[in-house]
């Protein structure tokens, strides 16, 4: 089956075209090796980054951003976000300071994405 | 207080324009921000997708504005936060008030604007019907949330397709909240296709292209209906009316240029971008008036805005330095116009100084319509200076254009034409 993908891996935005029976070959529309590559992600094992913010006690504001430091089962997201919402911390938090480690057994890790 | 340099706003825009004008030399340079830290609007988007160009990496908007802010130590740039700048005057002096200082008076050598804009409201777009709380501007929904800590509303409808809007629908989502749909006037989104992709398509959010919001009823004070209708161009066509049971509608439905300070210093804006009309290096119509990000013309990624604000940084740097020397300046000829042709909606710069141009001009523009398989084509008088075919432009992302000196010296000082032309109308 013929599918149509949109790549996120930019802003370009890539319409990536391909057969289900063989991606491999058949991939077309795409402007460089991610979109190629994402696409044939999507058929198979669809990923995400997620953003969200965390309760911070002691900072300029109530909220801290974070961030997955990688990609997670498109599937995972809302169980990701429920563990997200267990963190608290204490200001100082530095930008890129790991605030919740191998989230779910994905081996990704929730990272902070401002100093406050 | 006297400064070389005074920037007005600590957003993406003026964090480059500071960095690079004092890289450059321009002697002290200050930043004022209203807010009570740098780093603007990105502070709130906290998605990923910033940096590409800039960073050659997806970084969230708080982490892209980090980089900015950590590169400041030790640079001797000054910052003012907390800061309302109330005027400026042609003659460079800037009024601010603070908590802090008082009422201050700043003469400066050069000016950068880089206030960024806001956000049009339901007011700017007549929306009819009742008047209950829960309905507010995107980004302000966004700022509750991500800033604040505080969710909105839990059955949503958004009104506009714009980056911002598909962004808060999947926040909304992500933090609970049933987003019913995003509603757009246009026939096409007005955000970039990944938006649509990852925001809307993987929380299955439909979206309807061609309705708008046509009446607003509240209960107890707070919204419970939002009625949308097909549109016929721009007009509601009855019959078509859809109800959402809803407590909050989000409106996502254009920005603009904040200009209140420009207009109070004499510089002369651009009725198509909002902002200042500006000359190659980002020189408004008053010679040591620099403008550059959003408070120019509404970029859709930070990192244009990032490129254009370095040019004005070094531009005003440059200008300091002629000052300083007291150079002799060459008498330059005067400017040509770059003028919208066919489809074209604006183009910054809007105008050039060809001999004081480098290698090349970097414009940037919009087309007003959805254009597949179409040419850009660059006219001076009849002469084509130069063609470059495109498979798509949108009116949702901005477009680039290198147009190189050479080009430019062929226009033998004429104005310059810029259009497009359909396939098969050549």
């Amino acid at each position: 089956m013929l599918k149509t993908i949109t790549c996120i891996c930019c802003p370009k935005g890539c319409l990536v075209t391909l057969d289900t029976e063989n991606p491999e070959e058949t991939a077309k529309g795409f402007n460089c090796p991610q979109g190629k590559e994402y696409a044939i992600g999507e058929l198979t094992h669809p990923m995400r980054t997620i953003s969200s913010t965390v309760e911070i006690k002691g900072g300029l504001h109530p909220r801290i951003p974070v961030k997955t430091n990688g990609n997670i089962p498109k599937e995972k997201i809302f169980e990701v976000m429920d563990e997200i919402n267990k963190i608290s911390v204490e200001s100082p938090v530095k930008c890129g300071d790991i605030l919740l480690e191998d989230v779910l057994g994905t081996g990704v890790n929730i990272v902070a994405c401002r100093n406050m | 207080m006297y400064y070389d340099l005074v920037v007005v706003g600590g957003g993406p825009a003026g964090l480059a324009a500071a960095e690079e004008a004092k890289k450059n030399g321009a002697g002290s340079v200050l930043i004022i921000e209203r807010d009570k830290e740098l780093g603007g609007i990105l502070n709130q988007c906290i998605h990923s997708g910033f940096g590409l160009h800039v960073f050659k990496e997806q970084l969230s908007g708080p982490e892209y504005a980090q980089r900015f802010i950590d590169r400041l130590e030790g640079t001797g740039i000054e910052v003012k936060t907390d800061t309302m700048v109330l005027g400026i005057t042609p003659e460079k002096s800037v009024y601010a008030i603070s908590a802090a200082e008082g009422y201050m008076k700043i003469d400066a050598g050069a000016i950068v604007l880089a206030m960024g804009c806001r956000e049009r409201t339901r007011g700017a777009i007549a929306i009819p019907g009742e008047r209950p709380s829960g309905i507010f501007t995107a980004g302000a929904a966004q700022k509750y949330i991500n800033m604040d800590g505080y969710m909105v509303g839990k059955k949503v409808l958004i009104l506009g397709s714009g980056d911002i809007g598909l962004i808060m629908a999947r926040r909304m989502t992500l933090e609970g909240a049933e987003v019913k749909a995003v509603v757009e006037l246009m026939p096409y989104s007005n955000g970039l296709k990944r938006n649509i992709a990852q925001c809307l398509d993987d929380y299955g959010i439909p979206l309807y292209l061609s309705h708008t919001v046509t009446d607003i009823k509240g209960e107890n004070g707070r919204l419970s209906k939002v009625i949308v209708s097909k549109v016929n161009g721009y007009d509601p066509i009855p019959g078509t009316e859809i109800e959402f049971d809803v407590d909050t509608l989000l409106l996502s439905v254009g920005l603009v240029p904040e200009n209140e300070l420009s207009r109070s210093a004499g510089v002369v804006l651009d009725k198509r971008t909002n902002g200042a009309i500006v000359d190659e290096t980002m020189m408004t119509s008053i010679p040591g008036i620099f403008a550059c990000g959003n408070v120019l013309h509404v970029h859709d990624l930070v990192d244009f805005v990032t490129h254009e604000s370095e040019r004005a940084g070094k531009a005003a740097a440059e200008y300091l330095k002629a000052q300083r020397e007291n150079a002799e300046t060459t008498e330059a000829e005067a400017p040509i116009e770059l003028h919208n042709g066919d489809f074209i909606g604006y183009t910054v710069p809007q105008k050039v100084t060809v001999s004081k141009v480098d290698k090349f001009i970097e414009v940037l523009f919009r087309v007003r319509a959805v254009l597949n398989n179409a040419t850009v084509v660059v006219k001076a008088g009849d002469k084509v200076l130069m063609s470059k075919k495109h498979e798509q432009m949108l009116p949702a992302e901005m477009e680039k254009l290198i147009i190189p000196k050479k080009m430019l010296e062929m226009a033998e000082g004429k104005d310059i034409e810029i259009a497009v032309v359909k396939e098969g109308e050549e």
